[in-house]
């Protein structure tokens, strides 16, 4: 399936904006990732599996913060950041 | 010893590198390094004066370790960053690495992190992989002393000064902010408090055993039996065996105070100390008291302090961080420090003059000094 990468996560992907990852599940992809770009998965995906608070992740136009989400190779999966505020 | 001198700034938007030969009249400052990114701690190893290690994190993405042997011509991630133990009973996460400490000289490529929640991690790879330091992390009290769940200051709790002995890599000391000074003796598998003589008087109880704020504690290496620390609550001096805090700052002059974050020492001379003392009273604005920018010095363990301003700002309203201070190994010693409106200042005799080194930068969280090799 097609997952968008955002650009503060676009050093592990060599520059690039889209790439190709597998898994049954959000969890599953985010680990095909992190074998292919070495830790990308922690710098979304806390050591206790939550999603860091200010990563989102879209399955087509749906917000999901459970892992634990069915996915099919027909998604479009859509990383971003979170737009929480400006005062920093 | 080597003629370069550097400085590593770590700062709430990147990091930069300060570069002087030894006359450390002339300086010049790096391109940005981790632009955007905040960087607490910025740490060359001493005992290979190559490997550069680097806390960070971003506002969105997760706490990681970058790690350089060339100066940060490049850059490699830890394989492993510091984490909790997956699984943990209490889910803990490390929200970010706030300090790191270079292992004991004999056991090449440890090193030690501290976090935020107060966790303690430890490598022995370079930085490249990093494990928990059980003993800690899941002491019966951790809860207790670490104050879980956070409760402390706005800007949450963190373990600092993780500090080895030079006699004995098992003998260590750490910093909770909040929480207290705490010693282990075994390598970090058992922890005790190591704060009589200290106040907390945020507490009801102004001399408990822990619950107080170090900001900064340091060990001489010349003679490691005494320490010293900056804490919320004044200066003090402890001499061991003995584990009883002296409050030095109470020799501070009354209308300065001797509220401050950092500390450093004289590389060889274990009864010269400097401070940056800032406004601790009313709501605790943390910048210099009445906006008169100064280091204080002691060259007598803290009996009697000694003011050092001349070339800094007549008024200004910075706060210097509990990192943000050092000192370099010449002869005479340059101390350094940052500041929260982005200015290094610089003083190469040993704080009695100071000159801006760099400016503009962003709000600056640490300067640590090196000399490559």
């Amino acid at each position: 399936m097609h997952v968008r990468i955002p650009t503060p996560l676009r050093s592990y992907t060599d520059q690039r904006s889209t790439v190709e990852g597998t898994g049954a599940t959000i969890a599953e992809l985010l680990a095909d990732l992190d074998r292919r770009f070495p830790g990308i998965r922690f710098r979304m995906v806390d050591e206790q599996g939550r999603l860091r608070q200010h990563m989102k992740v879209f399955v087509n136009d749906e917000s999901v913060r459970d892992l634990s989400r069915a996915v099919a190779a027909a998604d479009e999966i859509t990383i971003m950041q979170a737009l929480s505020g400006g005062s920093r | 010893m080597a003629d370069e001198l550097m400085l590593f700034a770590g700062t709430r938007k990147g990091a930069w590198f300060l570069s002087a030969d030894k006359d450390r009249r002339t300086w010049s400052v790096s391109e940005p390094m981790f632009l955007g990114h905040v960087i607490h701690h910025v740490v060359l190893d001493p005992r290979d004066r190559q490997t550069l290690l680097v806390a960070s994190r971003t506002g969105h993405l997760g706490p990681t370790v970058f790690r350089s042997q060339d100066l940060g011509r490049t850059w490699t991630e830890a394989t492993r960053p510091p984490a909790f133990t997956e699984g943990d009973r209490l889910e803990r996460s490390v929200r970010g690495v706030f300090w790191l400490s270079p292992g004991h000289a004999d056991e090449v490529g440890s090193w030690y992190a501290g976090g935020s929640p107060q966790g303690l991690f430890r490598s022995e790879d370079a930085g490249d992989t990093w494990t928990p330091v059980d003993g800690w992390n899941d002491h019966p009290m951790w809860e207790t002393w670490a104050e879980w769940p956070e409760e402390g200051t706005p800007d949450g709790s963190m373990l600092h000064s993780v500090i080895v002995d030079p006699r004995d890599p098992s003998h260590l000391y750490i910093g909770l902010s909040g929480g207290g000074v705490f010693e282990s003796v075994d390598g970090g598998t058992d922890w005790k408090p190591l704060n009589h003589g200290s106040v907390a008087t945020f507490l009801p109880d102004p001399e408990p055993e822990f619950g107080h704020d170090p900001h900064c504690i340091r060990l001489h290496p010349l003679q490691p039996d005494r320490l010293y620390q900056q804490n919320h609550c004044g200066i003090y001096r402890m001499e061991r065996p003995d584990g009883r805090w002296v409050r030095i700052g109470d020799n501070m002059p009354r209308d300065v105070g001797d509220i401050g974050f950092p500390i450093e020492l004289h590389p060889r001379d274990p009864d010269t100390a400097w401070v940056f003392p800032m406004d601790g009273t009313d709501v605790w604005p943390r910048t210099s008291p009445e906006g008169k920018p100064a280091v204080y010095v002691t060259r007598d363990a803290g009996e009697s302090w000694t003011r050092h301003d001349a070339g800094l700002p007549e008024l200004a309203w910075f706060t210097v961080k509990r990192q943000a201070m050092t000192v370099d190994a010449f002869d005479p010693v340059g101390v350094y420090f940052g500041t929260t409106s982005g200015e290094v200042w610089a003083s190469d005799d040993e704080g009695a003059s100071w000159q801006a080194v760099a400016q503009h930068l962003p709000e600056i969280y640490s300067v640590e000094c090196g000399q490559p090799g």
